[in-house]
């Protein structure tokens, strides 16, 4: 008998308690993200595709055409070419493309670069009808930046 | 003209209020879907509808459209009378009860002296409405669910029968009418606390919804009862449950929050029904908020609960209430 009120009691207060936690959660603001409409900052560690690093001062690319990236990467699928130019030593870069469709972001090539000339973007809204839409020109984003 | 004039008064008044309730039955089906899902939503923090229409206002309009849109499906194995019989069966009764609801002093299509024993005869057609379905179906997840709903709504409907029978012990009458005449100066929910917790308790019961939505289970029974119904079957079904949610609380409106009695407005004996719906939506909005926060109880509890806890609480509470008023 002094089970049969203490259940009433106990699943009672239960009932009311659990009533105040969604009415605590009706009044507070939603989590929800109208993605098209609204976005949200992403981390700084997210990992887009790779991107030239533009150098402030220099206001342009550090990236000295040594190939080591394209060497190094696992999945071949970074294409770099350099060119002599007139009145320097060294060769200047003069094609640097990315096949996104293969990349794995392994994260190797940013790693090995010896003048830390490459980032990871935080581009993610990618998709396409093509796969060569993935082909990406990686020196001409810059060459859009630098302006 | 002339035919109008012939006609007797009493009958164009009589299809007069069956036009308007069965337009408000639709209007409340659409604000109830759309208060459902935004409420549902914003308790789990997320904006529910929000495409058609400023913050999706016009989803359940475009929702309609589709169902009505859609063919009739009749399944190869089913009894195609009774399948065809469950959805119309659902849907009739629910309008009934609403013809004798006093909305205000004088807005009542009919004040029937047994008005209370008439609500809840049409609103117990339900269970029927869902027995049918199921057994016509020819589907065993159906057939669970109408079985599940006839054993729930006889333990559920005596302890509603006895709450109501404490008011008409307070109140001396079964019309609705008078019934809130006598709350003049005190609501009845202030004497009968106790009528109107277990009131409220089986008329979610009734309604066959959250916690209490056993005959239409979705993670047990796929969808219940109406597993086998499409389109139009399964939209009278939706309708037919919005309206009994509203019938239950416009009757726990009149028997325990006073109907139409407020703050006085001009008209008053018309724009009570202001006050009258305010306290209908306040307690739909709590019947919402139930369902979107307690889990779905067993069967078992489910029997246990009304049996063991309602109907004795009720029948005590109809023997002291009869005691004080002898007194
Ligand atoms: S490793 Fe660095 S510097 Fe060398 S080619 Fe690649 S990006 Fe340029
Ligand atoms: S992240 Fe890895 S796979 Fe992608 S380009 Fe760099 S080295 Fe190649």
């Amino acid at each position: 008998m002094k089970r049969y009120f203490s259940d009433l009691f106990v699943g009672g207060k239960s009932l009311v308690d659990g009533l105040v936690v969604t009415l605590k959660a009706l009044c507070q603001p939603m989590v929800t993200v109208q993605y098209p409409r609204e976005e949200i900052d992403i981390t700084p560690n997210f990992r887009g595709h790779i991107d030239l690093v533009l150098d402030p001062e220099k206001n342009t690319f550090r990236c000295i055409a040594c190939g080591m990236c394209e060497r190094s990467c696992p999945s071949e699928c970074i294409q770099i070419k350099g060119k002599k130019v007139e009145g320097k030593k060294k060769k200047t870069l003069s094609l640097f493309t990315l096949d996104f469709t293969k990349c794995s972001l392994c994260g190797t090539c940013v790693e090995i670069c010896p003048t830390q000339a490459l980032e990871f973007s935080n581009e993610y809204n990618l998709a396409a009808f093509s796969r060569e839409a993935f082909h990406y020109d990686i020196l001409k984003r810059l060459e859009e930046r630098i302006i | 003209m002339e035919i109008i004039s012939t006609l007797p008064p009493e009958l164009i008044r009589m299809v007069f209020a069956v036009i308007i309730i069965i337009s408000f039955i639709f209007l409340n089906a659409i604000m109830m879907g759309y208060l459902e899902r935004k409420i549902a939503g914003h308790v789990q923090r997320r904006p529910g509808p929000m495409e058609v229409g400023s913050h999706g206002i016009l989803q359940l309009v475009v929702d309609g459209v589709k169902l009505v849109g859609k063919e009739l499906l009749v399944p190869v194995n089913v009894d195609r009378t009774l399948f065809r019989l469950g959805p119309i069966l659902s849907f009739t009764p629910v309008i009934l009860p609403l013809l004798v609801i006093p909305f205000s002093e004088k807005l009542q299509a009919r004040d029937l002296n047994l008005g209370l024993l008439f609500i809840v005869s049409m609103t117990s057609i339900n269970v029927m409405a869902i027995l049918v379905a199921g057994w016509g179906s020819n589907n065993k997840y159906s057939m669970f669910g109408a079985m599940r709903a006839v054993a729930q709504s006889i333990a559920y409907e005596i302890p509603i029968l006895l709450s109501m029978l404490a008011v008409v012990l307070m109140a001396n009458t079964f019309s609705l009418k008078e019934i809130v005449g006598a709350q003049q100066k005190i609501w009845f929910i202030l004497l009968q606390p106790l009528a109107f917790i277990i009131y409220i308790i089986s008329g979610v019961a009734e309604t066959n919804r959250a916690p209490f939505d056993l005959p239409e289970a979705e993670s047990e029974l796929t969808a219940g009862f109406h597993t086998e119904y499409s389109g139009m079957g399964f939209s009278l079904f939706f309708l037919g449950e919005y309206t009994n949610m509203f019938t239950v609380a416009s009757v726990a409106t009149v028997l325990f929050l006073g109907g139409w009695h407020g703050p006085t407005l001009p008209y008053g004996e018309y724009l009570g029904i202001v006050w009258f719906f305010l306290k209908v939506y306040f307690l739909l909005f709590f019947m919402i908020m139930i369902r979107w926060t307690y889990p779905r109880v067993r069967f078992d509890q489910l029997l246990n609960f009304a049996w063991k806890y309602l109907v004795p609480f009720s029948l005590v509470n109809i023997l002291i209430t009869a005691v004080v008023i002898k007194l």
